[in-house]
């Protein structure tokens, strides 16, 4: 039967702590309680839609997805496509298709819906920054962070979750905008939509239901997703029946991620969920779309690193200026260094498999690693292998702090790693304070953005220390 | 097959460096001529009678036009060279070459660095298309690396280190005050530059050298004709030059407490000039002390102390211009700042001075006859070495 066989998620380690907004702008209060996460200033919607998609390949490993799809409301580029990048870090292979299904909140749902409605193994993965005007309910209620959903049959893997069905329904109305260009988003007035959502999605509900041959009771977790909260949560108290357990929004510790949080939720729900455990998931976005799926037995290769209920306890806080700044609402003095230059098209090219896919090159026989790969030629007749380091973990060999070379977020924390079973990069670290790093920090790699310029970003790897959760898993 | 070196065989008849400083009103045509120009002077030649030059510039331009078109040469050869902070040395060692095999009697070495009109603090490189992967670290925070990494493997408390890196600037510093020639010309005390804070890893900003504006020019000939231009000629020794194969970059048995290349390069060069103990037979040395610990590593990977045993070295003085081998007695790239094509014929320029008896106040007793100069490009783990051997009697 077609269901999901991988997910995972990812939220970048930063919190803001809601309450300090008030404290800084001077207004005391507003903001609410809790955290919301906040992607670095090195992440975008992109580089955590890698991240989240390693997981759940990782989850899932063998599978081989022939399309990949790739939704977010704050995409890197417009006109190129940003999926194509991911398809890149992961070294898919040529003949997948990568697309975006992006621009609106609704679209993440609805590249699930097509793959799951289709034939073949999709990857659909969603990641979303979501932010607003300082103080703002938007500001304070939205997340950072991505999902992927590994969709497919019995022959693509075993399924964790089997699907049962789905419905929608659509309708225009005006319940939440954004302008082409502009960052922050406008709403009308909430009462209105809320209405427009619990009528669509109690239609939605019954239609699923009978496609899936479901009786009310027969569902066991109900996810409710949206930006709309009080519509999220008027529908979840409607569609719920007695026996149904209400799966937690993630609003005190993580925030609305827009078009990733559906899949962030049943990511998070499918970590815990037991065999038969029948999953309702109703999106809210210019429509509902309700989804439902059964738990099944099949050895599930849970995600063994990274859940999501260990990710959300493990953030660290970041002050709001700093925030602000590198959301780039706040302008701070950039350091007093030449501003990069936009990485060269045909030279990006030709490395996609060491920029991307971060592969170096390893001689058959030998223990050493070539980190970039090294040119072929150098000894005529000896072909080297590609060696994958993406996901090999690494100890600081020595380390140093550059207070002067230039970075959106100075300074710079650099160290040289050694990665376990050969190979040495001197490489930047991130998600790391300048005296938080010492000789002997296991790092794992991970993908970021280095620099813009020209509007061209300069994707690569960089290390970061190993979060450890306090069970002792990593976070 | 073989590298057999020239010793003896070209000289330097005549030399010329301007003042290093913020030149806002020279532009690198103007340093260069003037730099040039003192060399031709100094040897009692004309533009006419140089049959080529080698012109040095990392960062202000391209082409031997640099030189052609402000001195105004009728149809000379002028090749520009480039070998990051290497090539101001690496002209001299073309122009040797040039002689030395009877192309050309008599050849000019010009380097010369217009690093002031970026308008940023710094080096900074022509941009060259890249695919984005290469980091971005300043050179100060790539030096850096190698602080605590040469401490750890010494038992030198981290302190003490810090202390001797400050040693090594105060010293630098010292020698600068005597030289009219040098940018900063101000004795920093070993405190002052320990309360200054750090910029990269450990270093601070006094543990860098400065950047600045300058020139300088040699003329070579062969050594048999040396005597027809100045009775006091400075035999070329040895010429060595290294590019590094960058593995200590991707190699996890590289630790940061030597530089390869500067080690291979020091083995050439003394091979060449006939040298066993450098400690010893060496009257002075110019090092590439682009910042401290750069010459704390260099004073062992050229053999002028043991390994692990530079930094108790540097605390009692083996480097200071009253000490068993003086070491940037000029002021160093400390002193000077550095800009990068003509940092080594600046140096060059000291042993010139030194060798010949007129360095002034800061003249050392060079009975032993030799001088040395090194430059390193790069990093650690990937840099290119250069290094000129210099005597004033031929054997």
């Amino acid at each position: 039967m077609r269901g999901i066989i991988g997910h995972g998620a990812y939220l970048p380690r930063w919190r803001l702590d809601r309450t300090s907004i008030g404290a800084s702008l001077g207004t005391g209060v507003g903001g609410g309680k809790g955290r919301r996460s906040v992607a670095s200033y090195d992440e975008d919607s992109t580089t955590m839609g890698v991240e989240a998609a390693r997981l759940a390949l990782r989850n899932a490993p063998g599978s081989s997805p022939a399309t990949l799809w790739f939704s977010t409301t704050a995409p890197a580029y417009l006109d190129k496509t940003n999926a194509t990048t991911i398809h890149a870090a992961l070294r898919l292979g040529r003949h997948v298709l990568a697309a975006d299904a992006g621009g609106a909140v609704r679209s993440g749902v609805a590249a699930l819906r097509t793959s799951l409605d289709g034939t073949t193994a999709a990857l659909v993965v969603a990641a979303d920054i979501r932010g607003g005007l300082a103080g703002g309910p938007d500001e304070s209620a939205g997340g950072d962070g991505a999902a992927a959903l590994l969709v497919g049959d019995e022959h693509d893997g075993p399924v964790i979750a089997d699907y049962l069905g789905s419905a929608s329904a659509s309708e225009e109305f005006l319940d939440r905008w954004r302008a082409p260009g502009t960052t922050w988003s406008k709403v009308w007035e909430e009462r209105f939509g809320e209405r427009r959502y619990l009528e669509l999605a109690e239609e939605a509900w019954k239609l699923g239901l009978k496609a899936a041959g479901l009786a009310p009771g027969d569902v066991t977790e109900l996810i409710v997703a949206g930006l709309h909260g009080r519509a999220v949560r008027s529908v979840a108290r409607r569609l719920a029946a007695p026996n149904t357990a209400v799966a937690a929004t993630l609003d005190s510790t993580v925030g609305c991620t827009g078009a990733a949080h559906p899949f962030l939720l049943l990511s998070s729900v499918l970590e815990r969920a037991r065999p038969g455990a029948v999953i309702a998931l109703v999106s809210l976005a210019d429509g509902a779309d309700v989804f439902f799926f059964r738990v099944t037995a099949a050895d599930a290769p849970v995600p063994a690193v990274r859940q999501v209920s260990s990710q959300q306890a493990a953030g660290r806080i970041v002050p709001f200026g700093k925030y602000l700044a590198w959301r780039n609402q706040l302008h701070v003095e950039p350091p007093r260094r030449p501003d990069p230059v936009r990485v060269s098209a045909p030279a990006a090219g030709r490395a996609t498999d060491w920029k991307f896919g971060f592969v170096g090159s390893r001689v058959p026989g030998s223990s050493e690693v070539r980190l970039p790969p090294a040119v072929p030629g150098a000894d005529p007749g000896v072909v080297a292998d590609p060696a994958p380091m993406a996901d090999v973990l690494g100890t600081v060999a020595t380390f140093t702090v550059d207070r002067l070379a230039y970075s959106p977020s100075p300074p710079i924390v650099f160290a040289v790693v050694d990665f376990d079973g050969g190979g040495r990069l001197p490489v930047e670290l991130t998600d790391v304070g300048p005296d938080e790093v010492s000789i002997g920090t296991r790092v794992e790699m991970t993908f970021r953005r280095l620099s813009e310029a020209d509007g061209v970003i300069n994707y690569f790897w960089k290390a970061r220390p190993l979060a450890v959760d306090e069970s002792g898993g990593l976070a | 097959m073989g590298s057999h070196g020239i010793k003896d065989q070209v000289a330097i008849v005549g030399m010329g460096c301007t003042r290093f400083a913020e030149h806002w009103d020279k532009g690198a045509d103007l340093l260069a001529v003037e730099a040039v120009n003192d060399a031709f002077v100094s040897a009692g030649v004309d533009k006419t009678s140089v049959d080529a030059y080698w012109l040095g510039t990392a960062l202000s331009g391209a082409s031997g036009m640099m030189l052609s078109k402000p001195l105004e040469l009728s149809g000379q050869p002028v090749v520009r060279v480039e070998n990051m902070c290497a090539t101001g040395a690496e002209a001299l060692r073309q122009a040797a070459y040039a002689v030395a095999c009877g192309a050309y009697d008599v050849a000019a070495a010009v380097g010369v660095e217009k690093a002031k009109d970026s308008g940023y603090q710094g080096l900074n490189a022509f941009p060259i298309p890249h695919d984005g992967s290469a980091r971005t670290l300043t050179a100060a925070a790539m030096f850096s690396m190698a602080v605590p990494a040469y401490a750890n493997k010494y038992n030198v408390d981290p302190a003490e280190m810090k202390r001797v890196l400050a040693e090594i600037g105060s010293k630098n510093h010292a020698n600068g005050v005597r030289n009219v020639r040098a940018q900063f010309r101000k004795n920093v005390s070993v405190e002052e530059i320990l309360a200054m804070p750090t910029v990269a890893g450990e270093l601070t900003v006094m543990d860098c050298a400065g950047v600045a504006d300058g020139a300088a020019a040699a003329i070579v000939v062969r050594a048999e004709d040396a005597h027809r231009y100045t009775d006091h000629p400075i035999y070329i020794k040895a010429l060595s030059s290294v590019a590094g194969d960058g593995k200590g970059l991707s190699d996890p048995g590289y630790d940061y407490t030597t530089f390869r290349e500067a080690a291979q390069c020091a083995r050439e060069a003394y091979a060449q000039a006939g040298i066993t103990d450098p400690r010893r037979e060496l009257a002075l040395a110019q090092v590439h002390d682009c910042f401290t610990i750069t010459e704390l590593i260099l004073c062992e990977d050229l053999g002028f102390a043991e390994r692990g045993a530079a930094w108790k070295d540097v605390l009692a003085g083996a480097f200071a211009l009253d000490g068993v081998l003086p070491v940037n007695t000029d002021g160093g790239l400390k002193s000077f700042g550095h800009p990068v094509g003509a940092s080594g014929l600046r140096m060059i320029f000291e042993c010139w001075l030194q060798l010949r008896g007129e360095a002034g106040d800061r003249q050392l007793d060079t009975e032993r006859g030799l001088g040395l100069t090194h430059n390193l490009g790069g990093y650690p783990g990937e840099m290119v070495s250069c290094i000129t051997v210099l005597g004033n009697q031929l054997g």
